[in-house]
């Protein structure tokens, strides 16, 4: 701590993201951005305080059996058991501690048990497709769930969502807010998916398919998958650099 | 330094938002019967003018003070003296793209520089269609240090009142265009 501190607020702050990190939020290939992306380009919003901080949620928040989505029930939904897991960390590699994971997803047919999916494809009474979970202090979460099912939709001629989990992220501060999906690897319908190509970037694009996990597999009950998520790492203070004789 | 590993690229949360994000208490930043407690409402709009009936809307702000109960304010992290204040609301839209978060009016904020900031809640907006949170601020009308505030200062005049609540019977209005004329300022941030 410097004697300027006193007076001066040195705030840490966010690296703002790449240009291609993220999707274009008119991606004409989705067509219900055509009229809901913003015309005007965003503008540019320096990280103050009411930015650097941010809810630290999760306490109280999650019941016992809320990551597994499979004992939520009286008794087991159906599909393949699967296993998601893996760590929250900022662009530097740091764990994000403590931090809230939320996870809603469509059952083993690809159904969602909402009131607006009305596809013909069965509901399952033993699964509600949603999940919370606390990371632990080296940035861990642990989900128990069903392989969710592809499902059409109308967005182009014979569309289809490739399988995919919601997830929803908070980290420690308002700027490393994320919500994302994740895909499972080699699934066949990613060429004609205008969401998952909605990012443009190749690399960035296979940041979001889990990785297959064969160590984590458990013998005899369920398959795993690895779902690292990266969000953004902070900025070096010129402080930090000018002072720290470490 | 740089990043070194990427980022994970935002999705759209969909049109099934409600199954993984809604919150029984979710719109109440501050519990029911705070003192000073108010309304704050507003509609969703398209750029066809249309009700946006699948988004939700998330605030986070300072209390009443100016304070933030988080380690890496520099003042350091204080906790509200209003009983159950959370600083954080969630509300998705009803059918014609209404949403309604229950909350008080924050403390204007000191600036690394030596400013204030006006009274401000932030909100992101998720919804169907958006690949990406779009994020935006609310400022409240009839507040001296509004004139002063480095943010909305940079903000094209003509557009700042896209950014500034109007009052309403049980508190203030703030409605959000997505696109198309009054569109809604949205900040990178």
């Amino acid at each position: 701590m410097t004697q300027d501190a006193d007076r001066r607020l040195i705030l840490p702050s966010y690296r703002r993201d790449d240009v291609d990190a993220h999707p274009p939020l008119l991606s004409p290939g989705y067509r219900s951005t055509v009229a809901r992306a913003p015309r005007q380009p965003l503008t540019y919003l320096p990280q103050r305080l009411t930015e650097i901080t941010g809810p630290l949620l999760g306490e109280g928040r999650i019941g016992e059996l809320d990551h597994d989505l499979t004992r939520q029930h009286d008794g087991e939904p159906l599909g393949q058991r699967i296993i998601v897991h893996g760590r929250v960390l900022d662009g530097d590699g740091r764990a994000v501690p403590h931090t809230l994971v939320e996870i809603w997803q469509a059952n083993a047919a690809g159904r969602y048990r909402h009131a607006a999916d009305t596809w013909p494809a069965p509901l399952d009474p033993n699964f509600t497709g949603v999940g919370r979970a606390l990371t632990d202090a080296d940035g861990r979460y642990h989900f128990v769930t069903v392989q969710p099912g592809a499902y059409p939709w109308r967005n182009h001629d014979n569309a289809w969502r490739p399988a995919h989990i919601h997830f929803s992220l908070f980290g420690r501060a308002f700027t490393q807010r994320l919500v994302t999906q994740m895909y499972f690897p080699g699934d066949p319908l990613f060429f004609q998916d205008p969401i998952f190509n909605s990012v443009r970037d190749e690399r960035a694009r296979q940041r979001m398919v889990a990785r297959y996990d064969h160590t984590t597999t458990r013998p005899e009950w369920a398959l795993a998958y690895e779902f690292d998520i990266v969000l953004r790492g902070r900025e070096a203070t010129v402080f930090e650099d000018e002072d720290d004789d470490e | 330094m740089s990043e070194s590993l990427g980022v994970t690229p935002a999705q759209t949360v969909g049109p099934y938002l409600h199954i993984g994000l809604t919150w029984a208490d979710g719109a109440y930043v501050v519990p029911e019967g705070t003192p000073g407690a108010f309304w704050l409402r507003g509609r969703i709009v398209d750029g066809t003018g249309a009700a946006v009936a699948d988004a939700m809307v998330e605030s986070w702000q300072a209390d009443p003070d100016g304070r933030f109960d988080h380690p890496d304010d520099p003042r350091g992290a204080r906790r509200s003296t209003i009983p159950g204040f959370r600083g954080f609301g969630r509300a998705a839209t009803d059918s014609e793209g209404r949403y309604a978060l229950h909350t008080v009016k924050p403390g204007p904020l000191p600036t690394f520089d030596g400013d204030t900031e006006a009274p401000h809640l932030t909100l992101s907006v998720f919804g169907r269609g958006l690949l990406h949170r779009l994020v935006t601020r609310v400022y409240f009308p009839d507040e001296a240090a509004n004139a002063t505030d480095p943010v909305l200062s940079t903000v094209d005049p003509r557009r700042r009142d896209t950014l500034l609540a109007s009052p309403d019977t049980d508190g203030f209005r703030f409605d959000i265009r997505l696109q198309g004329e009054h569109e809604t300022v949205f900040f990178a941030v």
